[in-house]
């Protein structure tokens, strides 16, 4: 069996007993990515010398008989929103094009403690926003399912590279949908953890209290396996959980007799794709068969979510993108442009353009921040800054920020009162399968509620986990959506597995991913 | 004083102070950065005070301590919840975009500090509005003779913890917000809260001023409030307030402008030049769009912890000044002194009281010897040579009679200058107690070589003997004058 | 809700962001409709609901006062645009923000 065929589960395994080399496992992905990513455009940046070198210091590890991690000898991909020491950390955004943090995210350390070798840095929408991962500054990936079509996003880099077998595991992050959307359109398995239950200490910043980093894998086996590297209580990060992290793959197995798993009825409205709608209803069958108990609920205001999030999440991220303004890193503007009243310089034309009090700007530094950033961030990330800015500023406060707070609440309480009834709430995670390139781009609010199905679970805190259900007639994965109290991710890990024990979604593969004859 | 000065005055100026207090921990506010003043630009910095991307901040449960007990001696009420919030606007010494201060929901609010002024009559309530604890932003430096240059970007003191203290306008003169101030920073230091250093900057005070006139009719016109910056020392901010006070007067006296009818104004103070003058006005500035920082959780007090602090916190200035006079009976202008030189002082105070018995001998010695000769020579009392034991030693030969209070000065500076004990200087400046059978031969001796005195005390003019005492020093320095006086006295009694 | 093209102008100025001419009637076109969209929120009662502006719940969350190891200067200044190798350089600014 090639290395890219096997389960991370059984590849760690592999390594520690000697059946496999880190090096040869690295070999045969970053084999693959240098044959297929040209196509799909996954990675940012791959690390080919340092993921050797990793290797096989860890080959060399264990014929010395020293003790390896606990993801010995494992390829991980991790999206280009964690830092890395070593590697460039560019957020898919111009502004950090090349950018090298002088440190690691607190999950690349663990990773690195836990002897995983990093290949590469995936692609993503810049700085997370956006749910097609066109907004990359660097090109958009390319749907390994259908080449024309959007991987989702933002995490869509490490989506796609895991479906096409280009990395085994991934990192992602979700903030409203980042990680669960792309791995339905994908057809991989993704979880978002629990708020706090990651450490984000090192993945930068889009709307600090929603931001999640999870794992990206074909399975949940592997998911479990992951997470209980990446999991557990950081000093450094504020917002991370105490609670000890459970063994997250030592309980997978056990029936689903005597769970409760809710169905939103709302969930299938009009807008959903009826070749979705029947693959969930399947879905639901399918835990049935397994043991599971079935239960209509209400959300009454899960419509709301998308509003409430697109007050919230921009209103965080105008504030934490303040910090790309091109005096201490990132992208500045050309100095030649900065002088505005030197001779042969460019003015800003009086009353024209932003950035300008009654004509030019009032300094040489504001004139520098408002060009920089001008230049730096692309048209959907001005959106959200500019959106933000509004939302925040005298006057709006109330009516905007201050009232999706109070809709955030209401939101909240319904997740609380729904797992009074139930262990796990069931769904769709996109209306459509993944869409064409380009179909959505032109229209910023149809992107927006692509993240009808998943924004809810950020604004709640909770976990949420997006695997394969079915596909569409024209080959294309349709994602099922599992959500669980705060910290029950042994649940929403174990209901996952049993159902990919009861079917086979998740062991297809798309054409561009098998071997070459 | 105060009150003279105000009543010469036709106004009343009205004073509200807002001052950043660097509080004494060993790491900044949210990351372990050294505090260290002075340390090589940009040395003093890591991912979070830089403000690089996915850096996180984790609260110092130090500073949040030490702001508590400010707030507590200041008389604040802590709230039993407190958050902290994005103050968001573009400087580069500001390098997250925002400072993470208290916008809502500050820790603490409504306390008080009084103006004691013990030689006057004055006291006055200054009602503190709050207090509540941020972040410090870097060091902008700008070379003016260099024209259009580069500005250079430090932030060593980026995220440094400071306490922001804001008083209600209670106060009425520049001497008066210039009394306030001294207390604030000696209350400050007594607890341990800041070492209020001003030019090292851990002490930054900005003034509200305006000034309430009355007119014809009873009314009072108030005049804009104008904010000043940039005054380095409590000097300044007197010198600075003075001069403010007389430009507003000056200005509402040829515009007759008020309150209200325009924004507040930012002036700058000009130390060299003695004057303040105005900053330029920037337009959205004041929309700082606060909301919460969601990197940082809620702080929940309780009254457990506030006890605790309490009880930890010591006696502020005030209590203590009380306490030194009723406890060694000394003048409440003695208890004053001693306590506005610092807890160190008080403690070395303490120590010589106890052991000489007398308050007021040792509060003389205090003032007269220790702190005279401590302010030239600089330093602080813990560093000062002369211990209690042996300021208690001279003070106490000295109340035997081994010799006299100008003699017993020579020793303590002899012992200050060699760093020997009271005992070798004693032996070596020769001085042994004289006994009674020297002292009567020695003053036979001068009586007989005197008739002219011995006529004058036996004709009642017994200040004549005053003159023997300088010749008697001169035979053997090491007799008592009294004594001299008092024996040969006495053997003229017995002629 | 529709914003003016003043507003846009004035928010892009508060966030720092030049808008070009054709930028300002995109954005003001855009931010209008998403505004329009997200102030759907204003129908739903929220009468004594509670802001919740974080999902945890936790609180008290400390460090001890210990220093840690800073950055070199090197490594502080090695991703700034203009920098003399001890300070970062930016366009000529006057004073301190003061951080008040």
């Amino acid at each position: 069996m090639q290395p890219s065929d096997m389960s991370a589960v059984d590849l760690v395994t592999a390594v520690r007993h000697g059946d496999l080399t880190a090096l040869r496992a690295t070999e045969a992905f970053l084999e693959r990515i240098e044959r297929l990513d040209g196509q799909i455009n996954a990675f940012l940046s791959v690390d080919r010398e340092g993921a050797l070198r990793t290797a096989a210091a860890i080959d060399e590890k264990r014929k010395k008989g020293q003790p390896l991690g606990p993801l010995a000898g494992l390829p991980v991909a991790v999206k280009d929103a964690l830092c890395t020491f070593d590697q460039p950390t560019t957020c898919a955004s111009k502004m950090l094009a090349g950018f090298r943090p002088p440190y690691d995210a607190e999950v690349v350390a663990r990773l690195r403690a836990a002897d995983a070798v990093i290949v590469g840095k995936t692609n993503m929408d810049e700085f997370a926003m956006g749910g097609s991962n066109e907004n990359s500054a660097f090109g958009p990936v390319h749907n390994p399912w259908d080449l024309t079509r959007a991987p989702g996003g933002s995490s869509g880099g490490s989506a796609a590279c895991v479906a096409a077998d280009m990395a085994p595991v991934a990192i992602g992050s979700d903030t409203g949908g980042s990680i669960r959307q792309p791995a339905g359109l994908c057809g991989i398995t993704g979880l978002k953890p629990t708020y706090g239950r990651v450490s984000r200490r090192g993945l930068v910043a889009f709307a600090s209290s929603l931001d999640q980093i999870g794992p990206m894998a074909r399975s949940a086996g592997d998911c479990a396996l992951l997470l209980e590297t990446i999991a557990g209580h950081d000093p450094g990060d504020a917002t991370s959980l105490e609670s000890p992290v459970p063994p997250y793959g030592a309980d997978l197995d056990r029936p689903l007799e005597g769970v409760r798993i809710g169905r939103v009825p709302a969930h299938f409205g009009a807008g959903l794709c009826p070749e979705v709608a029947h693959a969930v209803e399947e879905a639901f069958a399918a835990f049935r068969a397994a043991g599971a108990t079935i239960i209509d609920i209400d959300m009454p205001h899960a419509d709301a979510g998308v509003a409430t999030y697109y007050l919230i999440a921009p209103c965080e991220a105008s504030s934490n993108l303040a910090r790309y303004d091109g005096a201490h890193y990132g992208h500045r503007a050309e100095p030649g442009r900065l002088h505005p009243a030197e001779p042969g310089g460019h003015r800003a034309e009086p009353g024209k353009g932003s950035g300008a009090s009654g004509g030019g700007f009032e300094s040489a530094l504001v004139e520098m921040y408002c060009r920089s950033r001008a230049e730096g961030f692309g048209p959907e990330v001005k959106r959200r800054i500019m959106l933000g800015t509004y939302a925040l500023s005298a006057g709006y406060y109330d009516a905007y920020y201050a009232k999706a707070l109070k809709v955030r609440r209401l939101i909240r309480q319904d997740y609380l009162d729904a797992f009074e009834k139930v262990d796990l709430i069931g769904g769709p995670v996109s209306a459509t399968a993944a869409f064409k390139l380009g179909e959505k781009s032109g229209d910023p609010l149809a992107m927006y509620l692509v993240d009808l199905y998943t924004v809810c679970t950020n604004l709640a805190g909770v976990g949420g986990i997006s695997f394969p259900c079915g596909f569409t007639k024209g080959g294309l994965p349709i994602g099922f959506q599992l959500q669980a109290p705060a910290l029950a991710e042994p649940l929403l890990l174990r209901a996952t597995d049993r159902y990919q024990h009861l079917t086979d979604w998740h062991r297809r593969r798309p054409a561009i991913a098998a071997r070459p004859r | 004083m105060t009150a003279t000065l105000t009543a010469a005055v036709p106004f009343t100026t009205v004073i509200g102070l807002e001052v950043h207090v660097q509080l004494q921990t060993r790491t900044k506010l949210f990351c372990g950065c050294a505090t260290t003043f002075g340390a090589a630009p940009n040395t003093q910095v890591c991912p979070t005070c830089l403000g690089l991307p996915g850096s996180l901040p984790v609260m110092n449960r130090t500073a949040f301590e030490l702001a508590v007990r400010a707030a507590l001696a200041l008389g604040c009420k802590i709230a039993p919840f407190t958050k902290w919030d994005r103050k968001n606007y573009f400087y580069p010494d500001l390098p997250k975009g925002y400072q993470i201060s208290q916008f809502d929901l500050p820790f603490s609010s409504q306390g008080a500090l009084e103006v004691v002024d013990p030689k006057g009559a004055l006291t006055r309530n200054v009602r503190i509005t709050r207090v509540h604890l941020e972040e410090d932003a870097g060091k902008s430096m700008h070379d003016e003779t260099a024209g259009t240059g580069d500005t250079r970007i430090d932030l060593n003191r980026a995220g440094t913890p400071l306490c922001e203290i804001v008083s209600e306008p209670d106060l009425r003169s520049p001497q008066e917000a210039r009394a306030w101030l001294n207390e604030l920073k000696l209350l400050l230091v007594y607890l341990g809260v800041s070492d209020c250093n001003m030019q090292e900057g851990s002490l930054r005070v900005d003034a509200n001023v305006n000034l309430h006139i009355p007119c014809d009719g009873g009314r009072i016109a108030k005049t804009p409030i104008v904010e000043i910056k940039n005054m380095n020392s409590f000097r300044s901010v007197e010198r600075a307030l003075v001069y403010e006070s007389a430009r507003q007067y000056e200005e509402w006296q040829a515009t007759k402008a008020e309150m209200g009818k325009t924004p507040k104004q930012t002036r700058g103070w000009d130390d060299p030049a003695g004057v303040t003058r105005a900053q330029r006005h920037k337009e959205e500035s004041s929309d700082y769009r606060y909301f919460p920082e969601p990197d940082l959780v809620p702080v929940t007090v309780s009254e457990e912890w506030l006890a605790a602090t309490r009880e930890a916190m010591g006696d502020p200035p005030s209590v203590l000044r009380e306490a030194l006079a009723a406890t060694w009976k000394i003048p409440p202008y003695d208890a004053d002194v001693l306590v506005n030189q610092g807890r160190e002082l008080v403690s070395y105070f303490e120590d010589l009281a106890g052991r000489v018995g007398e308050g007021k001998v040792a509060s003389n010695w205090m003032q007269q010897d220790v702190l005279r000769t401590l302010n030239e020579r600089g330093g602080s009392i813990d560093d000062f040579p002369v211990r209690p034991a042996a300021v208690a030693d001279i003070i106490g030969r000295v109340a035997k009679g081994d010799f006299d209070t100008s003699r017993a000065r020579e020793i303590f500076a002899e012992v200050l200058a060699s760093g020997r004990t009271v005992d070798d200087v004693v032996a070596s400046m020769g001085i042994a107690a004289v006994d009674d059978d020297e002292l009567i031969s020695l003053c036979r001796e001068l009586l007989a070589a005197n008739p002219r005195v011995v006529a004058d005390v036996q004709g009642g003019k017994e200040q004549a003997a005053a003159g023997l005492i300088g010749q008697a020093k001169k035979k053997n320095p090491n007799v008592n004058p009294g004594k001299v006086r008092a024996m040969c006295l006495e053997l003229i009694r017995q002629m | 809700m529709s914003l003016s093209r003043n507003d846009v102008a004035k928010v892009g100025l508060l966030a720092r962001l030049a808008l070009s001419e054709s930028d300002l009637d995109t954005m003001t076109r855009e931010l209008s409709t998403i505004v329009g969209f997200v102030g759907q929120l204003e129908q739903i009662d929220t009468t004594n609901v509670a802001p919740l502006a974080h999902p945890l719940d936790t609180q008290n969350v400390f460090r001890a006062d210990v220093p840690q190891p800073s950055l070199t200067t090197a490594q502080a200044l090695q991703s700034a645009p203009r920098h003399d190798g001890e300070f970062f350089l930016v366009p000529a600014v006057l004073g301190d923000s003061g951080a008040n």
